[in-house]
């Protein structure tokens, strides 16, 4: 098992110099000088070869790249051009609601996902399969963008149950676990949860279709197993790979929620991408997809370990 | 002399071609592998529905410039927000009172457009990335293969976004970024496919025939992972068209007065609590192209007999 994890981080090792490189050239394909949002429009040449300089832009890119991941191993990510504050601390708080709202979206998914999967496996071609597999359609075809707008008229501009947009009713940016905050993380967690419903509903009902059809499910009813007992052999057998496109699902939902956090006004890093993207704020746009995709990366790996750890039969290369 | 041998079926199977008159009168004429595909997907009632609607939602993009019933740009200050089923207005008006299924008709070029070709090019890079990987094998594959999971690391929505965010606003960059998004993951496809197919012996054969490298990648190897890699790019075509849209609804993609859904759906935002209808319908549009073209797909999966 350590070697395997150790086999495991080798091989992430590479994506991840990869994920920082791309990361780095973010900035340098950007139109124009990447100094254009720092420097006044009538700044002179000697002001702008002076802050070439000082923010090492002067130097060959390879070097650039050096000296920026030597200051992002350090945990040190620039200064935002916008807030003047330090980019890591601004993402930071900013991951924190988003893999809140993430967390709970996958968590309902999850929970419906594995339900609709479970009955429509055991009741191929019923109603209900058709009925879920109708559902899981749904969730990977409907723009969630558009869903959450349809939400807000249904609850909150028509019946007023739900708070619109906002992570809580005192405006502030952090969502706290009261009954109060409670109320403004339905609405986007609802919409967010529709992707992960519909693919873990696919999943887990090809899933229990494949293992219901499998030899040993026949001997353990053979042996006189009742139903009930099947079922937790037929969890137990699902379980790794159910588990494994959660956690990637989560991964995809906090990477993803730059439309729905938008949509809902919801104080996280799609909303920092946002005014990062539509202030020119090159460094908090860099950081804040660094610190996203690297988390990504990490997610990953944790998956397939977890994976292994479950089902000791994947052992992969 | 008349053979019950059409000219497609020649095309298709050329084992027919070579039988002789007297024996394709009693012969049935195969109907090839796409004839078979053909075949089963006429019969699947859901995906012919799904196939009409993209369709008919194509034929409206090309025709709109003249059917449309108004002018999709003039607006007028005040008939702005008009509910729909409107005697004028049939489906309402927008915030700046201009006709929404005249804009719906005309959204859709720009829509299709930019879902639609970001796939398509990506099924061109992609494939011929992966059919080279797959097909060489060794350090060729292990080089693209590696660089390709650098960008499986990304989220596509957050790749989309980044990559248009630092690129900028407008339509060109949104297509370069969302073609970006999907090289990779058609490569991985393509090179599964390919690495399956690349020790068979009709392989070995074109190999002892003499042809290159080349010729066998384009032959042999093209004619038999196309199938799966465009199936798996049908799929992608959903996908798209909610990420073009999104782009657009962001602001980072069609730039106002141009009518593209997404950026109705944003600009009518506003409008929820006045005319939520109204609002809803650029979103709507989008929904069922998306939904169409994932049931199309899945029928064409199911028609080649792909597991997916």
């Amino acid at each position: 098992m350590l070697l395997y994890i150790l086999k495991r981080l080798i091989y992430v090792t590479p994506v991840a110099f990869g994920v920082s490189v791309v990361c780095f050239l973010l900035v340098h394909l950007a139109p124009g000088d990447p100094l254009s949002a720092v420097l006044p429009a009538d700044a002179t040449q000697a002001t702008i070869d002076e802050m070439r300089s000082a923010y090492g832009f002067d130097k060959p890119l390879p070097v650039q790249y050096a000296i920026w991941l030597w200051h992002v191993l350090q945990g040190d990510l620039g200064t935002s051009i916008a807030t003047g504050r330090p980019v890591l601390g601004e993402v930071s708080r900013a991951v924190v609601n988003s893999l809140i709202l993430a967390s709970v979206a996958t968590l309902i998914g999850f929970t419906f996902g594995t339900l609709f999967g479970f009955v429509a496996g055991y009741r191929r071609n019923s109603v209900l399969d058709r009925t879920a597999s109708a559902l899981s359609v749904f969730g990977v075809s409907v723009p969630h963008y558009w869903l959450g707008m349809v939400l807000v008229i249904i609850f909150s501009a028509t019946l007023g149950w739900l708070p619109p947009t906002g992570a809580g009713p005192d405006g502030s940016g952090n969502w706290r676990p009261d009954f109060e905050h409670l109320r403004y993380i339905i609405l986007p967690a609802v919409t967010m949860s529709v992707i992960p419903t519909g693919i873990i509903a696919r999943t887990v009902r090809a899933l229990v279709a494949d293992i219901l059809a499998q030899d040993f499910v026949e001997a353990l009813r053979a042996k006189g197993l009742d139903e009930w007992g099947v079922f937790k052999h037929v969890v137990r057998n699902a379980a790794p790979t159910a588990l494994a496109i959660m956690g990637l699902q989560l991964g995809y939902l906090l990477g993803g929620s730059i439309l729905i956090e938008t949509v809902f006004a919801w104080p996280g890093t799609g909303f920092l991408l946002n005014a990062a993207i539509f202030q020119r704020d090159l460094p908090l746009l860099q950081g804040s997809i660094l610190v996203l995709a690297m988390f990504f990366v990490l997610l990953n790996l944790i998956v397939d370990v977890m994976q292994t750890a479950l089902d000791p039969r994947i052992e992969r290369a | 002399m008349t053979a019950p041998v059409t000219a497609a079926s020649i095309a298709l199977d050329g084992a027919v071609a070579t039988a002789s008159p007297v024996e394709a009168e009693a012969f049935v004429p195969s109907r090839g592998f796409w004839g078979h595909v053909g075949h089963r997907l006429v019969r699947d009632p859901v995906a012919m529905a799904a196939g009409a609607v993209i369709l008919f939602i194509v034929a409206v993009a090309i025709l709109s410039p003249w059917i449309t019933p108004m002018d999709p740009y003039k607006g007028s200050m005040l008939r702005r927000l008009r509910p729909v089923g409107d005697a004028t207005y049939w489906l309402g008006s927008d915030e700046l009172g201009r006709d929404m299924l005249s804009r719906l008709m005309v959204g859709a070029r720009l829509s299709l457009f930019m879902g639609v070709t970001p796939v398509l090019i990506a099924f061109a890079i992609g494939s011929a990335i992966g059919i080279l990987a797959g097909y060489v094998g060794g350090w060729t594959n292990t080089i693209l293969m590696r660089t390709i999971d650098v960008f499986f690391a990304f989220p596509s929505v957050l790749l989309a976004i980044a990559l248009s965010g630092a690129l900028g606003a407008g339509i060109f960059n949104a297509i370069v970024s969302l073609t970006c998004v999907f090289v990779p993951q058609i490569a991985r496809v393509a090179e599964s496919v390919t690495t399956g197919i690349r020790r068979r012996d009709y392989i070995d054969a074109a190999k002892l025939s003499g042809a290159s490298a080349l010729t066998i990648m384009r032959v042999q190897v093209l004619g038999n992972v196309v199938g799966p890699i465009f199936v798996y790019a049908t799929s992608l075509i959903s996908v798209s068209m909610i990420l073009a849209s999104g782009l657009s609804f962001l602001g980072l993609g069609v730039r106002p007065p141009e009518p593209e859904w997404g950026l109705m759906l944003n600009t009518l935002r506003t409008a929820i609590y006045v005319n939520p209808m109204v609002a809803a319908l650029p979103g709507l549009a989008i929904f069922v192209v998306s939904i169409s073209f994932n049931l199309f797909s899945d029928g064409l999966r199911t028609a080649m007999e792909i597991r997916q």
